[in-house]
C-alpha cells in the first residue's frame, strides 16, 4: 500500500472513533485519535496477523496498556475485518462485547483485558518472555500514555523488560502531551522519557507519530536491534484531527454532542 | 505427633517434583526464593526460573502474560505483598482473564513471628477470596499442602494458596486424600463443630482433646478451601449439631469466620464463635508467644466453644 493509502485509512478510523464515542454517549476520544496511525499501521502492515484465525500460532500481539483508547483499537481491528464497524457502535452499552476498557475474552483480536494502567506493559513482558521459552517468533507490541508513565508499574517492567533483554517487546509511547487534569509537565514531569527508558537498558527511537513512513522505519529498526527491548516515543497531538478537540486535554474523556460530532466528521470527511 | 515441616518447605519440594514431569511449569519470585522456597526449583530448572527481583506489582502481571502465553505459572512471594501490595494487579490481570497464575504466598499470617506487624498478613484471604473465580487453598501440614498443591497446579485457572513460615505437625497419613473445595472432617463428634483452616487445625484437634476429656464431643473440620467453600459441610454441622466455632491465623473480618458466617445466615443459621485475630495489628515476638498474646490456641477455642 501507497503512504496515502494509509493515510486514508487512519481517517477513516478516526469517523469509526468518533461515531462510535457519540453513539456511547461517553468514552475517550482524545487520547484515541492521537493513536490513529500507530494503531493503523500495526494491523495494517507491522505484524504478522491473520483476522479469520485471531489464536493464530505464532502471530504478533498487540496489547492496548492505555486501555482507555479502546475504541480506537476497535476502530482498527474493524476496519481490518476482525468484525464489522457497524457493531462498534454498541460501545459500553449494556450486552455489548466492546467494553469500555478492552476484554480479551470479549473481542475477537484483543490480547489483554486493560483499562488499569501500567499493566499491560508489564503483561507484554511475560508475553515477551514466554515466546523467548518457546523460541516462538512472534513479537509484542504495546501502547502506553505519556501521562501512563507516572505509573511506578510501568518501570517495574521497564527494568525487567532490560535486564531480560527482551529484543521481541516493543513499546510505543503516545506522547500527546496531555492527561485528564492538564499538561503532563503541570500534573507530574514525566520528561525525559528517552533517557528514562534509556537507563533502562531500552533502544530508543524517536518520530513523529503521525507519519506513517517514520512509523514503519521505528519499526523495522526495532526488528533490527538485538538484545534490547526498543522504546518508540512518537510525539503526537491529542485529539488530532478535530479541530475544536486537538491539543484539548479536555477531550480526554467525553463524548462529542451531535453538533460536534457532525463538525467533527465533516472535518474529516466522514459521515454520520 | 510426627515429624515438623513448614507448608512453604512442603511446597519449595513440589515444585521440584512436579517440575520434572511437567515441562510447562514456571516458577517466579520477587528477591526472596530462599525464604518462599522456589530457589531449588530455580537452580533445578533455570530456564523456567524467574526472579523479578523486588518488585510484586510486576511479578504478578508479569505471571500474568507467561500464563495467557500456555505456560502454567507458580509466582511467590510473602502473603503481605502478593494479596496485599499487587492485590489490583491480581484482580484485574489475574483474575478478570482468567490466567493461570497460582499465587503461592508465604509467610502468611501470625507465626511470621519477629519481623512484626508490618509482616503478619491478616487480610490475604479476606482479598483475596473476593475476586471472582479465584480458588483459596489454605493447607494445614506438609502432607495436605503437597497434595492439594499438585491439585492447584493441575487445573487451569488463577489460584491462592496459604503457606506459612514455621514448622507445623504434620497429622495427615500420606494416604490422606484431597478434593478441592471438599473439607475433610478429622474427628467425629456431635457436641460442637470446630472449622478450622491452616495452622489452626492442629490446634483445633488439640482443643478437642482437651474438650472430649470434659464430656464435650467436637466434630473437627480441616476446611482447606475457603473458595470454593464447602456449604454442605457447613449446613450439615449447622443442622446436625447447631454450634460452630471458626479457627483461623486471620482475621475473623472477612476470612474462614466471616466465610463460613455467610453461609449460615442465609442456609441454617446457628450459633458462632470465631477464634482468630481480632481487629488489630500485631508485633514482634516468637510465634508460640503471639499465638497466645492474639488469641490463637487450643485454650482459646476450648474458650470459644464453652461460651456458645
Amino acid at each position: 500500500m501507497e503512504t496515502k493509502q494509509y493515510e486514508d485509512l487512519a481517517r477513516k478510523v478516526r469517523t469509526d472513533i468518533i461515531r462510535m464515542v457519540h453513539s456511547a454517549g461517553s468514552g475517550h476520544p482524545g487520547g484515541s485519535l492521537s493513536a490513529a496511525e500507530i494503531v493503523t499501521a500495526l494491523y495494517f502492515k507491522e505484524m504478522n496477523i491473520d483476522p479469520e484465525n485471531p489464536k493464530m500460532e505464532n502471530r504478533d500481539k498487540f496489547v492496548l496498556s492505555k486501555g482507555h483508547a479502546a475504541p480506537v483499537q476497535y476502530a482498527v481491528l474493524a476496519e481490518r475485518g476482525y468484525f464489522p464497524v457497524e457493531d462498534t457502535l454498541t460501545l459500553r452499552k449494556l450486552g455489548s462485547k466492546f467494553q469500555g476498557h478492552p476484554n480479551m475474552h470479549k473481542v475477537p483480536g484483543i490480547e489483554m483485558s486493560t483499562g488499569s494502567l501500567g499493566q499491560g506493559i508489564s503483561v507484554c513482558v511475560g508475553m515477551a518472555i514466554a515466546n523467548k521459552m518457546d523460541k516462538n517468533p512472534g513479537r509484542i507490541y504495546t501502547l502506553l500514555g505519556d501521562g501512563e508513565l507516572q505509573e511506578g508499574l510501568v518501570w517495574e517492567a521497564a527494568m525487567a523488560a532490560g535486564h531480560y533483554g527482551l529484543d521481541n517487546l516493543v513499546a510505543i509511547i503516545d506522547n500527546n502531551g496531555l492527561q485528564i487534569d492538564g499538561k503532563n509537565d503541570d500534573v507530574m514531569t514525566v520528561r525525559p522519557i528517552d533517557e528514562k527508558f534509556k537507563a533502562f537498558g531500552w533502544n530508543v527511537v524517536e518520530i513523529d507519530g503521525h507519519n506513517f513512513e517514520e512509523i514503519f522505519d521505528a519499526f523495522d529498526q526495532a526488528r533490527a536491534c538485538k538484545g534490547k527491548p526498543t522504546a518508540i516515543l512518537a510525539h503526537t497531538h491529542k485529539g488530532r484531527g478535530v479541530s475544536f478537540m486537538e491539543d484539548n486535554a479536555g477531550w480526554h474523556g467525553k463524548a462529542p454532542s451531535d453538533e460536534q460530532t457532525e463538525q467533527a466528521l465533516e472535518e474529516l470527511g466522514g459521515e454520520l | 505427633m510426627a515429624d515438623k515441616i513448614a507448608t512453604r518447605a512442603a511446597y519449595g519440594e513440589t515444585l521440584v517434583e512436579v517440575g520434572a514431569e511437567n515441562p510447562n511449569l514456571v516458577v517466579m519470585d520477587a528477591d526472596l526464593s530462599g525464604s518462599t522456597m522456589t530457589k531449588k526449583f530455580g537452580q533445578t530448572y533455570t530456564d523456567r526460573f524467574f526472579n523479578m527481583g523486588i518488585a510484586e506489582q510486576n511479578l504478578y502481571a508479569v505471571a500474568a502474560g507467561i500464563a495467557l502465553s500456555g505456560k502454567t505459572v507458580c509466582a511467590s512471594t510473602f502473603a503481605m505483598f502478593a494479596a496485599g501490595r499487587a492485590f489490583e494487579i491480581i484482580r484485574n490481570s489475574i483474575g478478570y482473564t482468567g490466567a493461570n497464575v497460582k499465587i503461592c504466598a508465604t509467610h502468611a499470617g501470625i507465626t511470621v513471628g519477629e519481623d512484626g506487624a508490618s509482616h503478619q498478613t491478616f487480610e490475604d484471604i479476606a482479598l483475596m477470596r473476593t475476586i471472582p473465580g479465584m480458588t483459596v487453598v489454605n493447607p494445614c501440614d506438609g502432607v495436605s499442602a503437597k497434595k492439594l498443591l499438585k491439585k492447584v497446579i493441575d487445573f487451569e485457572g488463577p489460584a491462592y494458596v496459604r503457606l506459612g513460615r514455621a514448622a507445623v505437625p504434620v497429622f495427615y497419613g500420606e494416604d490422606a486424600e484431597f478434593t478441592i473445595g471438599k473439607a475433610n472432617v478429622l474427628r467425629e463428634g456431635g457436641d460442637v463443630a470446630i472449622i478450622a483452616t491452616g495452622i489452626m487445625v492442629a490446634e483445633a484437634m488439640e482443643a478437642a482433646e482437651t474438650l472430649a476429656a470434659d464430656g464435650i464431643e467436637a466434630r473437627v473440620i480441616d476446611m482447606h478451601t475457603i473458595k470454593p467453600l464447602d456449604e454442605e459441610i457447613i449446613v450439615k454441622a449447622s443442622n446436625e449439631i447447631g454450634k460452630i466455632v471458626t479457627a483461623e491465623e486471620h482475621s475473623v473480618i472477612g476470612g474462614l469466620g466471616g466465610a463460613v458466617a455467610e453461609v449460615l445466615c442465609q442456609k441454617a443459621p446457628c450459633k458462632v464463635a470465631m477464634v482468630g485475630q481480632k481487629d488489630t495489628f500485631g508485633e514482634s515476638g516468637k510465634p508460640d508467644q503471639l499465638k497466645e498474646k492474639y488469641g490463637m490456641t487450643a485454650a482459646d477455642i476450648v474458650k470459644a466453644v464453652k461460651s456458645l
